[in-house]
């Protein structure tokens, strides 16, 4: 198995400085995710104003709102918090609890929601 | 077995066991900890959240506010500009995040006068960020138009949308909108095309334009003889008497009878609908906005550091590293409250 806690090369975070060159590149990079990131809240909110919540598009407006704001996240921890640039066995140690426990914690929730108010309606009449 | 004895460390990396996990620093390694626990709070938060959303609230169809509706003003402007203050708000937040991740890029290249630059715009974005949460709770706290609970059981005589007359029972302490404050908003269009043909309740509409809940409105309410034009909740989908075209379908008039007024939202009433509702506001936001705050004063600390020179003669900026993930995360969250609080 590879080592990965032994200080070999300059990949180092510490010692990862680049030049002014390097730095055009990833500046570069950083203005573009900007626009990403710019363009999805635009989208968003364009999609809240544009459709109501009784309209018969909203399930499909609401999943949307939902898969853009998980796109804006991974730009946000990928690119910006540079998670993308780290060891992979720390991105997962990092990512793993909430792709396993807090989407396991979300169905818990609507499900519990959803039989609450079941509850609520049929058997004590509010 | 030339193994790990032979290779180069470097001294200054080391954890306190001589070795550097998943190769970052300690300090890094830890303020990753951090968020990923600072993170499930915020999932708790959310979850719970979504708990009334889809459930008890969100089976009893549309009860819950919609943000469009009561988040809608802007400052000096107005109301009329659904969602515009929070999609700036958030927009806000993107650009300092921005800036920070420009601060670490320069801290890279030991660029002293870039990182010192990048700060202050990250921490003159932060106080801008504070100020416009200030500003929206200000706004939530003392409401856009305001209720009335009515003290006992009224029946309520008035005209539908097709000129019918229609009899509504209102119950004690259910609460009775005003509905002619919002005379600007998008939907009152709809409503003052309406009001065109209905010539009853033309008059009281008109009156109450920009007149808010003050003390003339109330006099109005407690006016006799004249029919006064309400409707329920504005910020919720079903009670709510205004269809998608923008026109009202129902509408109710309080023949006598005084009404409490209530305006705005607290911890103990609401305005918009149901308490969880200014709860979870009050909560997430105010807890995602105390993260803001601590977040531009650790900024403000690293900035004095680094105009000191503290970075500079230790060789690397990790220091705005680490600060730096704190700042993105804040974004992180709120891009997560935005969604989960003022779109969905």
């Amino acid at each position: 198995m590879e080592r990965d806690d032994l200080i070999q090369d300059h990949n180092y975070s510490i010692s990862a400085n680049h030049n002014e060159a390097q730095g055009v590149v990833i500046r570069k990079k950083i203005w573009k995710v900007t626009g990403i990131l710019t363009l999805i809240t635009f989208i968003e909110v364009v999609l809240g104003i544009g459709f109501k919540q009784n309209s018969d598009w909203w399930a499909f407006i609401k999943w949307s709102f939902i898969i853009l704001t998980l796109f804006k996240a991974a730009y946000i921890v990928l690119s910006f918090m540079h998670l993308g640039d780290e060891r992979k066995n720390l991105k997962w140690t990092i990512l793993t609890p909430y792709l396993m426990f807090v989407a396991y914690l979300l169905f818990i929730a609507a499900r519990e929601g959803t039989d609450m108010s079941a509850l609520l309606l049929n058997y004590l009449g509010s | 077995m030339s193994g790990e004895a032979s290779k180069q460390i470097e001294k200054d990396v080391l954890w306190g066991g001589g070795r550097s996990p998943f190769s970052v620093t300690y300090g890094k390694m830890m303020m990753w900890f951090f968020l990923v626990s600072d993170a499930l709070t915020f999932s708790g938060l959310l979850i719970s959240l979504g708990f009334f959303r889809t459930g008890v609230f969100g089976d009893l169809e549309g009860f819950w506010p919609v943000g469009e509706k009561v988040f809608e003003a802007l400052p000096l402007l107005g109301t009329g500009f659904p969602l515009i203050y929070v999609a700036l708000m958030t927009f806000l937040l993107i650009v300092s995040s921005v800036t920070m991740v420009l601060a670490v890029e320069a801290g890279h290249r030991n660029d002293k006068r870039s990182v010192t630059k990048w700060l202050v715009w990250t921490v003159i974005g932060g106080f801008f960020f504070l100020g416009s949460q200030a500003w929206e709770w200000y706004h939530f706290i003392h409401g856009s138009g305001g209720y009335y609970i009515s003290a006992n059981e009224l029946v309520v005589d008035g005209l539908d949308q097709s000129g019918e007359t229609i009899s509504y029972t209102v119950a004690a302490g259910e609460k009775v909108y005003y509905g002619a404050e919002h005379g600007h908003s998008h939907e009152e269009e709809g409503h003052d095309e309406h009001h065109g043909h209905d010539h009853a309740s033309n008059n009281e509409i008109s009156g109450m334009g920009g007149g808010g809940h003050d003390d003339h409105a109330e006099e109005e309410v407690h006016g006799e003889q004249t029919p006064k034009v309400l409707y329920l909740n504005k910020y919720q989908t079903s009670i709510v008497t205004v269809d998608d075209a923008g026109t009202i379908t129902k509408l109710l008039a309080v023949k006598n009878e005084n009404l409490p007024e209530t305006s705005g939202a607290d911890l103990s009433s609401n305005e918009y609908g149901p308490q969880q509702y200014a709860n979870f506001f009050f909560f997430v936001t105010g807890f995602h906005g105390f993260h803001v705050f601590s977040g531009v004063l650790i900024n403000l600390i690293v900035l004095i550091m680094v105009i000191k020179g503290v970075m500079h003669k230790r060789g690397h900026y990790e220091m705005v590293e680490k600060t730096g993930l704190y700042w993105h995360f804040i974004d992180l969250v709120w891009v997560f409250v935005f969604t989960f609080f003022y779109l969905v």
